[in-house]
């Protein structure tokens, strides 16, 4: 009998990291397009940086941060009672950091490719910044928020290394579905193994196709001038 | 005498494509006038409005609206674009993409203010069957009315216009000349024009102000400036040669001056370089004016 829990847990840590993500990438990706300081290539930089580095090396130095055993760790285990190795609120943390270029980087895009005139066609229109991105840029960019959202999603659901190092594999807390797969690799039951695998291999891929669906629908119906 | 609405005086060091421009402009503009800045492509023009409009800062200078200190370097005054009464038409229009006609407009008007000004505007500008669509579905006239509306929209103290009409053919522009001069008389505007077209600085223009290099080298009426022979007669009207046929030993060429044509007798020796549809000005010396009641 599969056991869904691993599934479960994989969902809700993409959908609590991918929620968190959005508020965190707005208005990041709005600094790094419109602000003038030249440290904002040194931020992007480091935004990109989970792209290429390995999980594992990711993993490795949270874990250290996050250890009681060091400062930043003993400061939230004695002051904040946050315990955040092998916990769920510690794999949210990771996966924070190793999926937000999937998010940014989509959003970044997107403002990039709008026109100067509209930003600035609503600026002389009297209307105040917050107001021309909420009311302005973001309808127009909606195809990069769909698809900064659902590329986090779905990179959060796959992520192996960052969550074994952080996470343990502690089934109920911190086993999710790709930990799951491994485990059950490991212990040469391939039928479940690959069961799991099916249906991560099925919702990835019914993701993408319903967000390039959508965003071709939405560039069709609204082209940039 | 007349209190000047603008007074605009900025220096700004410009970086373009042909090395580096010191902009140093002054002017003044009285209310109700449309002043049309001219000039070679890099001189400046479109600058001017977006330091007008807040969106292109000066290195010093001071700019004051009725009074209004909108920019004093002196004093670090630099109110941002959104507190400045200005309604900019790009030349690209930069109507919002996702907003319908309607909404485009509806956009434009300050809280608090009365949106009738917006079914007003709809139907002024012939818009009505339009509304509903987004700009997508436009074409370029279409959008140029769009954007002249939106600007008009918030009741600006300046309308100011980046060459509006570059984009569209010289039917359309003709018909859309008829917007402006409108918008800016029934809705008592003063506005700055940028443009390079001749026929269309003649027909909107009180004053002009030509630009070089980042400096005024020349300001004042359009005849003043571009013809160089001034002819001492008290009526001329710029239109485009839609004729040209011979009638015995004379010539009869027809020149289509706003919606009517004039027909004026030349010699094969004064048509020699005239070519159908080209710019040209009809003057006449010795005549008598009378007028006589349309309505």
């Amino acid at each position: 009998m599969i056991d869904f829990q691993p599934l479960w847990l994989s969902l809700r840590l993409s959908l609590v990291t991918t929620g968190i993500l959005l508020l965190i990438a707005l208005p990041l990706a709005y600094w790094l397009t419109y602000s003038r300081y030249r440290i904002k290539i040194v931020v992007e930089a480091i935004v990109s940086l989970p792209m290429v580095l390995p999980p594992s090396v990711l993993g490795f130095y949270l874990l250290l941060a996050f250890s009681p055993s060091h400062a930043l760790g003993k400061f939230l285990d004695q002051t904040l009672a946050l315990r955040l190795v092998f916990t769920f609120p510690g794999l949210v943390i990771a996966s924070l950091f190793y999926s937000l270029p999937f998010m940014v980087n989509p959003i970044l895009s997107g403002f990039k490719s709008l026109p100067p005139a509209l930003k600035e066609a609503s600026h002389t229109l009297g209307k105040s910044s917050f107001t021309t991105l909420v009311k302005i840029l973001l309808p127009n960019i909606r195809p990069s928020l769909l698809t900064g959202v659902v590329l986090s999603f779905a990179h959060t659901i796959g992520e192996f290394g960052v969550v074994l190092m952080i996470g343990g594999n502690i089934p109920g807390q911190t086993r999710v579905a790709s930990l799951a797969i491994y485990d059950e690799m490991q212990s040469m039951n391939y039928p479940m193994a690959n069961l799991y695998s099916l249906i991560l291999l099925v919702l990835s891929f019914s993701i993408l196709l319903s967000v390039y669906l959508i965003n071709h629908h939405f560039n069709k119906a609204n082209p940039l001038p | 005498m007349t209190t000047p609405l603008l007074k605009f005086q900025a220096t700004k060091m410009l970086h373009t494509s042909g090395g580096t421009q010191l902009l140093d402009i002054s002017f003044e503009l009285d209310p109700g006038r449309l002043l049309t800045i001219y000039g070679a492509s890099g001189a400046g023009k479109t600058t001017i409005l977006r330091i007008l409009a807040g969106l292109t800062d000066i290195d010093s200078g001071f700019i004051a609206v009725e009074g209004e200190v909108w920019v004093n370097t002196a004093a670090k005054v630099n109110w941002p674009a959104r507190k400045r009464s200005v309604g900019l038409v790009f030349q690209d229009f930069a109507l919002f993409p996702h907003l319908t006609v309607r909404e485009n407009l509806e956009y434009a008007i300050p809280k608090g203010q009365d949106g009738k000004i917006v079914t007003e505007l709809i139907e002024w500008m012939e818009l009505t069957a339009l509304r509903d669509k987004r700009p997508a579905a436009l074409s370029g006239g279409q959008q140029q009315r769009v954007a002249l509306a939106r600007a008009i929209a918030r009741k600006p103290r300046i309308l100011l216009l980046d060459e509006p009409l570059s984009a569209l053919d010289d039917e359309m522009r003709w018909k859309l000349q008829d917007y402006i001069i409108r918008a800016h008389r029934d809705y008592e505007l003063t506005t700055i024009l940028v443009s390079h077209h001749l026929p269309e600085i003649f027909r909107l223009s009180d004053e002009v102000i030509c630009l070089d290099k980042g400096q005024i080298v020349r300001q004042g009426q359009p005849s003043d400036i571009f013809l160089e022979e001034k002819i001492s007669s008290k009526f001329k009207v710029t239109g485009e040669i839609i004729e040209i046929v011979k009638s015995d030993i004379v010539f009869i060429v027809s020149v289509l001056c706003a919606n009517t044509v004039v027909k004026v007798i030349a010699t094969a020796d004064e048509i020699a370089g005239l070519r159908m549809g080209q710019k040209v000005m009809v003057a006449s010396k010795a005549f008598n004016p009378v007028i006589l009641r349309i309505e």
